[in-house]
């Protein structure tokens, strides 16, 4: 009888062998760099908006507080959108004709809000509160980058719960002094001994109830932001 | 060598011998092989399978129904937050038991009768074991989701929780599944082989070629061959007892009454080689019918299935009768009502039914008569697979349907989808045998060689 396969199928069989450990642990990375990948969670992807609004002129050359425009930030959940009537403060004086504007002037004359695109979207099933994390000391640059560098903002960061649990498991690497909470130059993150050191008073300080091992913080209780 | 001869064909066993005493290798091979590879499949086999293949396409509409809707198509609803769906799981897990206590257990106690239905019964527990999977699964509501339930480092940063036996239930029908099917297949490898040498077409030669992974019969193949199927054995050995003392600890766990008792692992495992059983018995008397395997399996095997019944059968009588007792001596008031409600509550008669099935039913497998009258022996194990489901159905929905609180009580109706969906398994399970017995042998050819009385060598 002949034979069915030939002598070089014993090679193909000794490498698929290999090959199912490999493939399968590769497709395993890849899957897992996809779902962290900006492809997936929208990070350092620029979201056009209605108007050509700079966040780096405003921020970073004319030094206007995130809280100018951004009211809430300090006292509710949401930082809010500022009015075209914020707008419309200064572009009254300033750049009054702009063509760029013309879609401001006409909010404002018709009352009819400006559309402009979100780009930090959080999942409706996770409860989150701007106030809370401003009042422990938490940055805006922490969570949101540099803004007064982006032209166009993006996220910076994946918005992916194992981010959120980055600093709720730890936060004195992220937590910096109330007065350096809206500077942009302030560090992102601490690093340093000194620097963590200096955010585990800041934890102490703010009273920011990390709790004990498994899990029966506050901060990473489940219902904290899973409510 | 002589006395191994004795001890297979004694005077005890002489009027039911292990295998037929007119068996030789080739007429083995011949025979096992041709069900395969030369005979015509018969037409019941056509029709069993086409009516199987129907109720696997119900058992599809039930999930894509349940896919679109959610799980408020079942009938589970608080108080009864598990029904229809995590009973037939552990009744399927359950029946999927036999097959490794027959092969890893039976192999290492050098129980010689267990060659001729090992193979068949492992084929009959691994596709109980995937009808068992589904149910948990589709219970999660979203299926899509259910690679959560493993460890692996998630975007989310959290692992499953360990501390649950839901999680441990993962590991535990997941190695099963995996041991089964590897046991199962390194089994197949030389009966592949035989295959591969005895097909006419072309097709065929490369599929049991491909599968027999080069087996040439050498020396060596066996000497490897046999420590590795030694080894899984051993393997498989401890999973016989954990996956149902872990399915088992799914209900011990929890403090509700009826379920919070010590007694659940053994008897749960007892109970599942049990169902197991019974339903090897079920599946194998027409089968032997129809085929004309009555050599290969013998009046020998079904007696001493039929003992193995009977023991496990009063393990899980003392079971019943224990958890009785427990209730009475608790002195705990939840305690002696959930005893009180199962036997006299709304749902008393599926009680009863229990007893008369699992409890009474068996003791006729103490005559000797009984256990040689195959009818018997099949009214039997069909009662006994019924009584497990009963089993099931009132450790499940009667513990959890009178609760601490009056207030929280209720009743548990299954929907039209909970059984389009229990009758789906079922038929999704026959399929997958009714596909074993055509393609794949379902004796185990070179296993059965070796008992044969050609085999013994003289020293």
């Amino acid at each position: 009888m002949p034979q069915i396969f030939r002598h070089s199928t014993n090679y193909l069989a000794r490498a698929t062998i290999f090959g199912a450990i490999f493939i399968l642990l590769a497709a395993l990375w890849v899957a897992a760099e996809i779902t962290r990948s900006g492809w997936n969670t929208g990070a350092y992807i620029e979201r056009q908006q209605p108007i050509q609004f700079s966040h780096k002129h405003h921020v970073g050359d004319d030094g206007i507080d995130c809280r100018y425009c951004h009211t809430t930030v300090e006292t509710s959940a949401s930082a809010g959108i500022p009015a075209t009537a914020v707008c419309m403060n200064c572009h009254k004086q300033i750049w009054a004709d702009s063509p760029y504007l013309e879609p401001v002037r006409a909010s404002f004359k018709t009352g009819k809000p400006l559309q402009w695109i979100r780009v930090h979207d959080l999942p409706d099933f996770a409860y989150f509160n701007h106030s809370i994390h401003v009042a422990k000391g938490v940055g805006c640059s922490t969570c949101h980058g540099r803004v007064d560098q982006m032209p166009v903002v993006s996220q910076t960061n994946s918005l992916q719960m194992e981010w959120c649990l980055e600093c709720h498991r730890a936060p004195e690497k992220f937590v910096r002094p109330r007065e350096k909470v809206f500077d942009m130059e302030w560090r992102q993150r601490n690093s340093s001994k000194q620097e963590i050191e200096e955010g585990q008073k800041l934890v102490k300080e703010y009273r920011i109830q990390v709790g004990g091992k498994n899990g029966t913080g506050v901060m990473t209780s489940c219902s904290t932001c899973h409510r | 060598m002589d006395e191994k001869r004795d001890d297979l064909h004694s005077s005890v066993h002489a009027t039911h011998p292990v295998v037929g005493t007119e068996l030789t290798f080739g007429s083995v091979t011949d025979k096992i092989s041709a069900i395969v590879l030369k005979r015509k499949t018969p037409i019941g086999w056509f029709i069993g399978f086409a009516v199987s293949f129907a109720l696997f396409q119900l058992m599809m509409l039930a999930i894509v129904k349940l896919v679109f809707v959610g799980i408020g198509e079942w009938g589970v609803n608080i108080p009864i937050g598990w029904g229809m769906d995590i009973l037939n799981f552990v009744w399927w897990i359950g029946i999927g038991h036999a097959g490794t206590l027959i092969s890893a257990i039976l192999l290492l106690l050098r129980q010689k009768w267990r060659t001729s239905i090992n193979r068949f019964a492992e084929a009959m527990t691994l596709f109980a074991v995937a009808q068992a999977g589904l149910y948990p699964i589709m219970h999660l509501g979203r299926p899509w989701l259910a690679y959560w339930l493993f460890p692996y480092p998630n975007t989310m940063g959290i692992w499953p929780q360990f501390r649950s036996p839901l999680m441990w239930d993962v590991f535990a029908v997941s190695t099963y599944a995996t041991v089964s099917a590897l046991f199962w297949f390194v089994g197949l490898i030389p009966d592949f082989a035989t295959l591969r040498d005895r097909a006419n077409s072309k097709p065929f030669r490369v599929i049991y070629g491909m599968l027999a992974m080069g087996w040439r019969g050498s020396a060596r193949h066996w000497h490897r061959y046999e420590t590795a199927y030694l080894l899984l054995a051993g393997l498989a050995t401890p999973l016989v007892l954990s996956v149902h003392t872990i399915v088992s600890f799914d209900f011990a766990v929890g403090i509700i009454p009826g379920w919070h008792a010590t007694i659940f692992p053994p008897y749960f495992v007892a109970g599942a080689i049990y169902a197991g059983f019974a339903m090897v018995l079920l599946l194998t008397i027409p089968l032997r019918k129809i085929y004309g395997l009555q050599s290969f399996i013998t009046m020998r095997h079904m007696n001493n299935m039929a003992k193995v019944m009977l023991a496990t059968g009063l393990i899980v009588f003392y079971g019943y009768l224990i958890e009785a007792f427990f209730g009475w001596y608790s002195g705990n008031q939840y305690e002696r009502f959930m005893i009180w409600n199962r036997m006299h509550g709304p749902y008393g008669h599926y009680y009863w039914a229990l007893i008369f099935c699992n409890g009474l039913t068996p003791q006729l497998l103490w005559f000797k008569k009984i256990r040689a009258n195959l009818m018997w022996l099949w009214l039997i194990s069909v009662v006994v697979s019924i009584g497990m489901w009963l089993e099931r159905f009132v450790i499940v929905v009667t513990s959890l349907h009178r609760d601490f609180l009056p207030s929280s009580w209720g009743m548990y109706k299954p929907s039209q989808w909970d059984w389009a969906m229990y009758i789906g398994t079922i038929g999704f399970f026959f399929a997958l045998l009714f596909l074993f017995i055509r393609f794949l042998p379902m004796i185990s050819i070179f296993e059965m060689r070796t008992i044969l009385p050609e085999a013994e060598v003289e020293e």
